[in-house]
């Protein structure tokens, strides 16, 4: 099959301006409702750089986990707890400060690693599709320990989430 | 007679300019000469139409591997020339394929001719992909209006009436286009106080994920837009965004009937998407793979060999699934987000026109992806339910049709996705409308714990279905067996019963009901 060569690079290129134009928006965004969906933006020009590095199981499970239900629970919980229906952010000066001073420290060292790493090394192997099975082979032998601990996160998550839900004892006692 | 005053503003009567009225006298003008034709032969249309787009597809099919066996064959002997690997028109021509070619290929042994210039575009994958993107928006475009009045007959008979009758002669054939073509006309409504952005990117938002998920949906073995080792993932992904729409288009809409709308739409979906998930995962525990075409190449070994009664987990596993993606494509009874009777038209209240039907068409879309996941997982894929140890196999064209049309292929795929489809219609028209609480307890306290037996169990089973067991695998083989057994009554007393209502389709139910239909 062929495909032109410039096919690569121009998605490339949608892809990412897709995502840093929607990361913009998120920012500066007054609505928090356009804010959430611009995060939608991004997760899927994220995925789509994922799926262009043939990470086919990383790019849909960010669209399962992130797209389809971190975000729909953010746009649920901004609909339940917002009053009015247009909420509108405004920062204080402090946090501008503070932001821009994380900002800057991460741009800086986002620079420094651009410059001091050799990318030549990855740049020359074709990219293959890994089968799943090899990544969960890979999860649950060599790096077992780690995925354990994100599962025990989780759980921990879990508890906490159903501790905050749980009916007050004040409640128990008054329900019929 | 003296001028009305409208108590609205006036706007001047559009008219169309440049392109807009080309068309428009274009479509004039294929109704003209088209209507008559279509309202007097409406049959022999629609097989012709059925029967030519097989055959469309057949041919582009056959083409494009035509032009795989040359790029193969031209690969192998390293005769390219041409920058790129693209072979020229002239290396086409003279292709030759090699002796052992079946029936198309064989007519062809004096190189492709004419052919060629077919050949020469289809060796460029945007080129496929264009076609093939055509196709798979053409069919989605059809599944909707045709489903939608397949529906209608279906909920008029079951409620003793007859449904659209009129448009296009035959049993109301072009209600659905007709409903559509008013719909493009209709006025564009946006409220006011609305976020206008917004409510216009929700219909969007909900119908393109729709389109995406049959990237990855197989319709059988080589119909397939792209082949992902993760696609069963990311349907399911593609069928998760699509909730997005539905909830943005109630929030921008800013009326409080879409906003419950939309809220009853994310916490059902958000809650049954976990079950739906789960449930999936049985066939893909026992089979070994994500990838749809290895789950279905499985079951190829006809029906006793479809994992729906491959063991008592995956039979359960096939119903709750069904239950979760009927909750999921937002049908009754699930269908809160747009309860006709309390919320108006819940997150689509205040849509009109072109948009309202994308959700529709979206809507539509997704029942028949979920129903196509429930087939490849569960019912076999595109495999009929005859060992295909049968099917004849001689390189004949009629051979060729009989191995389509009951043995394997796209045509088996949508009749059973069309079947599962008609049961969820028939659910729709059958079962009431069950409340917000009902919805989150069937879901959290009854659907989701019987998954997660079913995962347990499917897990400790498929440990123990293994040559190193030969007791228990004899014991899986009866019960198997026996499963099979009750999914063959099971499918013929649904079967029978739908024969049996179409037999008696104008008997009224009840005693109160009065003979008052044409031939009742």
């Amino acid at each position: 099959m062929n495909t032109p060569a410039w096919l690569e690079p121009l998605m490339f290129y949608l892809f990412a301006g897709v995502a840093l134009l929607s990361a913009l928006g998120i920012v500066l965004c007054g609505n928090i409702v356009r804010s959430a969906l611009c995060l939608l933006g991004t997760l899927g020009g994220v995925a789509g750089l994922y799926f262009l590095m043939f990470a086919n199981l990383l790019a849909v499970i960010q669209l399962i986990v992130y797209a389809g239900g971190t975000l729909v629970l953010i746009i649920f919980g901004v609909m339940l707890t917002s009053k009015s229906p247009w909420v509108r952010f405004a920062a204080r000066r402090g946090e501008i400060v503070a932001s821009c001073a994380v900002v800057a420290a991460l741009f800086v060292s986002l620079c420094k690693i651009l410059t001091d790493v050799d990318w030549s090394a990855g740049a020359t192997g074709s990219a293959q599709v890994v089968p799943v099975r090899d990544i969960g082979a890979v999860l649950l032998q060599d790096y077992l320990v780690p995925f354990e601990a994100a599962s025990v996160l989780l759980l921990a998550v879990l508890i906490g989430a159903a501790y905050l839900a749980r009916p007050q004892p004040a409640e128990r006692t008054s329900a019929p | 007679m003296s001028q009305f005053t409208y108590p609205w503003v006036q706007q001047g009567e559009r008219s169309f300019r440049g392109i807009a009225a080309l068309i428009a006298a274009l479509a004039r003008g294929v109704y003209r000469v088209a209507a008559p034709i279509l309202r007097r032969f409406p049959g022999p249309v629609f097989f012709a139409a059925v029967i030519g787009v097989c055959v469309v597809v057949w041919a582009y099919v056959i083409v494009t591997r035509f032009a795989d066996g040359i790029a193969q064959s031209a690969a192998n002997t390293a005769v390219v020339t041409s920058m790129r690997g693209a072979l020229t028109l002239a290396e086409i021509q003279a292709w030759r394929p090699a002796a052992t070619a079946v029936w198309p290929e064989s007519m062809f042994s004096g190189g492709l001719g004419a052919l060629a210039y077919v050949v020469w575009p289809l060796q460029f994958a945007l080129v496929r992909d264009l076609i093939a993107m055509t196709g798979i928006i053409g069919f989605i475009s059809l599944v909707p209006l045709y489903t939608i009045w397949w529906e209608r007959k279906v909920a008029g008979r079951i409620q003793s009436r007859l449904g659209p009758m009129r448009v296009g002669g035959w049993h109301g054939w072009a209600q659905s286009p007709a409903d559509g073509l008013k719909l493009i006309c209709k006025e564009d409504f946006i409220p006011k106080e609305g976020d206008g952005p917004l409510f216009r990117l929700a219909p969007y938002l909900a119908f393109v994920p729709a389109i995406c998920a049959f990237i990855a949906l197989p319709f059988a073995g080589s119909y397939v837009f792209r082949d992902l080792d993760v696609a069963l993932l990311f349907i399911l992904s593609m069928l998760g965004i699509e909730v997005i729409g539905v909830i943005i288009a109630g929030w921008a809409s800013n009326n409080k009937w879409s906003v419950y709308g939309a809220m009853r739409e994310a916490c059902q979906m958000v809650s049954y998407e976990i079950p739906m998930g789960m449930a999936l995962l049985i066939p893909v525990m026992t089979v070994g793979s994500l990838r749809l075409m290895d789950l279905a190449e499985y079951q190829r070994g006809g029906f006793a060999e479809w994992l729906a009664w491959r063991n008592p987990w995956c039979f359960i596993a096939f119903f709750s699934y069904y239950v979760a993606s009927l909750a999921s494509c937002k049908r009754a009874p699930f269908d809160l987000p747009e309860s006709e009777s309390e919320l108006v038209a819940g997150f689509h209240t205040e849509y009109s026109g072109f948009r309202w039907s994308l959700f529709f068409f979206a809507e539509y879309a997704a029942m028949f992806a979920v129903s196509g996941l429930a087939v490849i997982l569960f019912l076999g894929g595109w495999y009929g339910p005859f060992p295909q140890s049968w099917a004849p196999t001689g390189s004949g064209v009629i051979a060729a049709m009989a191995r389509g049309v009951l043995f394997d292929g796209p045509i088996i795929f949508i009749l059973k996705g069309a079947f599962l489809l008609y049961v969820q219609i028939w659910i729709r028209w059958t079962l009431p409308r069950i409340r917000i609480d009902q919805v989150l307890y069937a879901c959290v306290q009854v659907l989701l714990p019987l998954t997660m037996i079913v995962l347990l169990g499917n897990t400790i089973w498929v440990l123990f279905d293994r040559p190193a067991y030969p007791g228990f695998q004899s014991l899986a083989r009866v019960i198997s067996g026996g499963l099979t057994i009750i999914g063959l009554v099971l499918t013929l007393l649904i079967l029978g019963f739908m024969a049996y209502g179409y037999i008696h389709r104008r008997r009224l139910v009840g005693w109160l009901a009065i003979e008052h239909l044409p031939g009742s």
